[in-house]
């Protein structure tokens, strides 16, 4: 049989982008779904304590479907990530096969709190008729414990990415290793946290879009109110904090990764008491079309309306990451944070005055897209720091093109990967809205209101 | 013994859990596949997806977590099999995506032709995916992945006679093992007729198994000879003990003695993947590269086991309480609410 041995030891500028498009599309897939994995356990959990508490049957028939809905997105997290476990080395070997050792831990620490996950989930869904309620509602404990701790440790993988610390190199050799600080990097606390709140976040305001459409349609009773009202609040009263959350990181960034900040405003030049812009392209060194605020940037980043901020001036050309893409990414996500803050405000205030809902359809319409006005933040929050690193892929250590795979016909893998990501997208959007369709009431574990086969009735 | 020795035995022990505990799910979806049409394999799907169901994502962590323990403990070899055997991982890969979905999918559609859909992506793809992550075993055991990066060829590394053989193996060995673990389950649900089609299923499946092992020390003569030389040497008696296991199980099924049925299946298959380890031991990567030159610095590994050690007085209680859990007798579907 002919071979196709690899001759180039560089892989190709294309394929090079179709390896980060690939990475870049199952990860931006995975992390939608594994944000349920992490928010809506504990939304559960808390309704089949609320319906175990009070014995109140709207609260129990909603922890129900959410389990129901939680089993299959579970299901899709976990093969999505599974990919991306593969993609690690399949795609990146350069920098796996150096630095692998030195992120390990937290992906060690990741693998027992899938298994903890996994199982607990297990139990959660499919024992519902075989343990009893108070028992049966400490199982979802720990699925909730280990969704965020998963998080936790996967974004302790990616801080280190854009802090990396805890090894010692000699003309590319580790010379010694320290797993925790490398995990403990200074990017970890502020990153951990704000991907944390904006699981629940996408949780929380997704799980209420559902509902804020079968209000929209009429449909007003109890079930569907607190259907609405449970994850709604879990997420808007998290909003606010995540905003301060938010600053925090570009604080961080301000003194840690001043290239990734001065791409994020466009800033060409170091600046004594810089202008905050909003919109705008950049070209040749300079924002335009942008709305500006004076001294705004030094005062978010540094409590000082003087305070010098770094231009990327100071970076070597070849060292700079696309200013547009990142700058306009994160002008989005403010953006979706700022306009779920008002809706949650909102409702606040609605519920403050009148002690009920808000009954404004307008209201209604907007809560049907916060779930996907937090997605967007999460995915543009996602690009800002991912191609903000650029060009490395350890910040300042490797570059992506140093850690590509040498392998040709990337471009194909992309295409095929690209494939199944779209089948699995309508595959999985369809089965949720079946799920979500289906009439009440329905126990998790059962297969649903048809006959499986045409021969319902056989013993 | 090493301390890259402990992590690489650590690891071996997570694989091994995964091909007695996930390869029999992947097993569970060649006997979905082959039950025959929707009305006449509905009872075997419905015990099929009965076991699963509540254990596969744990079962599939497995695979994750050796994955994680190579590229911790040893990059290198991780870098090097993954960059040379980047096609039939992404396959596999595609494979897994396509089976946990579409299981999970079904489950929760209705409607005889959904089903089916979903249904025959889960059993296609139940057959692909170990037929692939056997080839990339069989690529590395006849020394076709060598350290570095891609500098393995990228096509015949895992295309070749003992991919194939390892490949075909692994399809079969998950097929016998789901058979095996199955007859239990369908006595315990009381279905005579489950029972008597899985226990057929159970030895024939174990039959060819052995059958492919045996035939394959053939190709492994011709086609890998460093593995050959171990398996008849020093792994001799492991090899046996596999043989004497599978055909004990097989004994043991035709007695009806379905529980030790299944610990004696598992040893024949946990004592193949062994037996491969000993014949390789102490080279990593064939033709040179041994696990002291492979492994990740000392630290590294010790911090792993030590961080195994602790995970696993949480892990192993839970793993068999679900178990235990989902192996009594299912209670009467209670109404909710
Ligand atoms: C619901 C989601 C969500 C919302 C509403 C916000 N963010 Fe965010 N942001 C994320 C979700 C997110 C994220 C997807 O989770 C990121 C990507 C990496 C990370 O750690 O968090 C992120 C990254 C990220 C970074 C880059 C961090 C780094 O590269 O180290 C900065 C500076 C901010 N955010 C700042 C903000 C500000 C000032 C917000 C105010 C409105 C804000 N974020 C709202
Ligand atoms: C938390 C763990 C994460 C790890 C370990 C990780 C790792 C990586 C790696 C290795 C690359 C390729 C190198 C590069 O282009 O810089 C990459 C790129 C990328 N990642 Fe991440 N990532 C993580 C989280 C995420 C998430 C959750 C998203 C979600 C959207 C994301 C979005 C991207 C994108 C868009 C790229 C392509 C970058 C480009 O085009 O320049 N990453 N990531
Ligand atoms: C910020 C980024 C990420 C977050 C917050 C995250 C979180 C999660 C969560 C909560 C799950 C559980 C499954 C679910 O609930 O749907 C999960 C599954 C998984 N994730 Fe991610 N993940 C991220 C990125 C990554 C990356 C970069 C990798 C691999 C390199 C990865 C690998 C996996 C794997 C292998 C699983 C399957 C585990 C299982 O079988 O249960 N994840 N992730």
């Amino acid at each position: 049989m002919a071979g196709w041995q690899v001759l180039a030891d560089a892989a190709t500028p294309g394929d090079l982008m179709a390896a980060r498009m690939q990475m870049g599309l199952s990860l931006g897939w995975h992390i939608i779904i594994a944000c349920f994995g992490v928010g809506m356990p504990a939304i559960t959990v808390f309704a089949e304590w609320r319906a175990i508490r009070t014995g109140d049957e709207v609260y129990e028939l909603l922890a129900h479907r959410w389990a129901k809905a939680m089993g299959v997105l579970f299901a899709v997290g976990a093969v999505s990530g599974t990919i991306l476990s593969f993609e690690m080395g399949v795609l990146w070997p350069g920098m796996m096969e150096t630095y692998g050792q030195v992120i390990g831990l937290p992906f060690t620490l990741e693998g027992f709190a899938f298994f903890i996950e996994a199982i607990f989930l297990g139990i959660y869904l499919y024992a519902w008729d075989r343990l009893p309620p108070r028992v049966h509602l400490l199982t979802g404990l720990p699925v909730c414990v280990a969704g965020v701790a998963s998080a936790f440790f996967v974004v302790c993988a990616n801080a280190w990415m854009n802090q990396p610390r805890g090894f010692d190199l000699e003309n590319g050799t580790l010379t010694g290793v320290d797993p925790w600080a490398a995990m403990f990097n200074p990017a970890t606390p502020p990153q951990t946290t704000h991907m944390i709140l904006a699981a629940f976040m996408v949780a929380g305001f997704g799980m209420a879009s559902v509902y804020a459409v079968a209000i929209l349609r009429g449909r007003r009773d109890r079930y569907h109110r607190l259907g609405f009202a449970v994850p709604f609040t879990v997420a808007a009263v998290l909003t606010p904090v995540q905003i301060g959350v938010g600053d925090w990181a570009a604080k961080f960034l301000a003194t840690n990764q001043p290239a990734k900040l001065a791409a994020i405003e466009g800033l060409y030049e170091t600046t004594a008491g810089a202008s905050l812009h909003l919109g705008g392209i950049y070209r040749d060194g300079e924002l335009h079309y942008a709305l500006e605020i004076p001294n705004a940037l030094s005062l978010l980043a540094h409590w000082d309306p003087g305070a010098t901020i770094t231009g990327l001036a100071e970076v070597p050309a070849a060292d700079r990451p696309p200013v547009n893409v990142v700058h306009w990414s994160f002008q989005l996500m403010v953006a979706m944070g700022v306009a779920l803050l008002v809706l949650g405000l909102w409702c606040l205030l609605v519920r403050w005055r009148r002690k009920r809902l808000p009954e404004s359809r307008w209201f209604y319409r907007f809560a049907a897209l916060s779930g996907l006005a937090a997605v967007l933040a999460l995915e543009a929050g996602w690009v800002t720091t991912e191609v903000g690193r650029q060009p490395w892929i350890v910040w300042g250590v490797l570059r992506v093109e140093d850690a590509v795979t040498p392998v040709p016909g990337l471009g194909t893998g992309l295409a095929v990967v690209s494939g199944v990501y779209v089948l699995l997208t309508a595959a999985t959007l369809y089965v949720l809205r079946r799920l979500a369709g289906t009439p009440l009431p329905l126990a998790p574990q059962e297969p649903g209101p048809e006959p499986p086969t045409p021969e319902r009735g056989e013993p | 013994m090493t301390t890259a020795d402990w992590l690489l035995s650590l690891m071996w022990l997570a694989l091994t859990a995964y091909v007695l505990l996930g390869g029999a799910d992947f097993g569970g979806g060649f006997w979905d596949l082959v039950a025959g049409g929707s009305a006449r394999g509905r009872h075997q799907r419905e015990l099929i997806e009965e076991s699963i169901g509540p254990v596969w994502e744990a079962n599939h962590v497995w695979l994750i977590f050796v994955i994680v323990l190579c590229w911790t403990g040893f990059p290198a070899v991780f870098a090097a099999v993954s960059s040379t055997m980047y096609i039939p991982l992404t396959l596999a890969a595609l494979g897994i995506i396509a089976r946990g979905a579409s299981f999970a999918f079904r489950k929760a559609s209705t409607g005889l032709a959904r089903r089916r859909l979903f249904g025959a992506a889960f059993a296609g793809s139940s057959v692909l995916t170990p037929f692939f992550l056997g080839t990339v075993a069989g690529g590395v055991a006849s020394g076709r992945v060598p350290i570095g990066i891609a500098e393995g060829d990228i096509v015949t590394s895992w295309w070749n006679p003992t991919s194939a053989l390892a490949g075909v193996l692994a399809v079969a060995v998950a097929a016998y093992l789901a058979a095996v673990y199955l007859c239990a389950d369908a006595r315990r649900a009381g279905s005579a007729v489950l029972l008597g089609a899985f226990r057929r299923r159970a030895i024939g499946s174990g039959f060819a198994a052995g059958a492919i092992a045996l035939g394959g020390v053939l190709v492994l003569r011709r086609d890998a000879p460093f593995l050959f030389s171990g398996l008849t040497t020093v792994a001799l008696p492991v090899v046996v003990l596999s043989a004497a296991a599978g055909l004990t199980s097989l004994a043991l099924l035709v007695r009806g003695h379905y529980l030790v049925a299944r610990v004696s299946a598992a040893l024949a298959v946990a004592a193949l993947l062994w037996a491969w380890a000993v014949a390789q031991y102490p080279m990593l990567l064939l033709p040179d590269t041994a696990i002291d030159d492979a492994s990740a610095r000392p630290e590294v590994l010790q911090v792993t086991l030590l961080v195994s050690a602790v995970g696993a007085v949480l892990l192993v209680p839970s793993l068999l309480w679900m178990f235990w859990l989902f192996q009594r007798p299912a209670p009467r579907k209670a109404e909710p609410g």
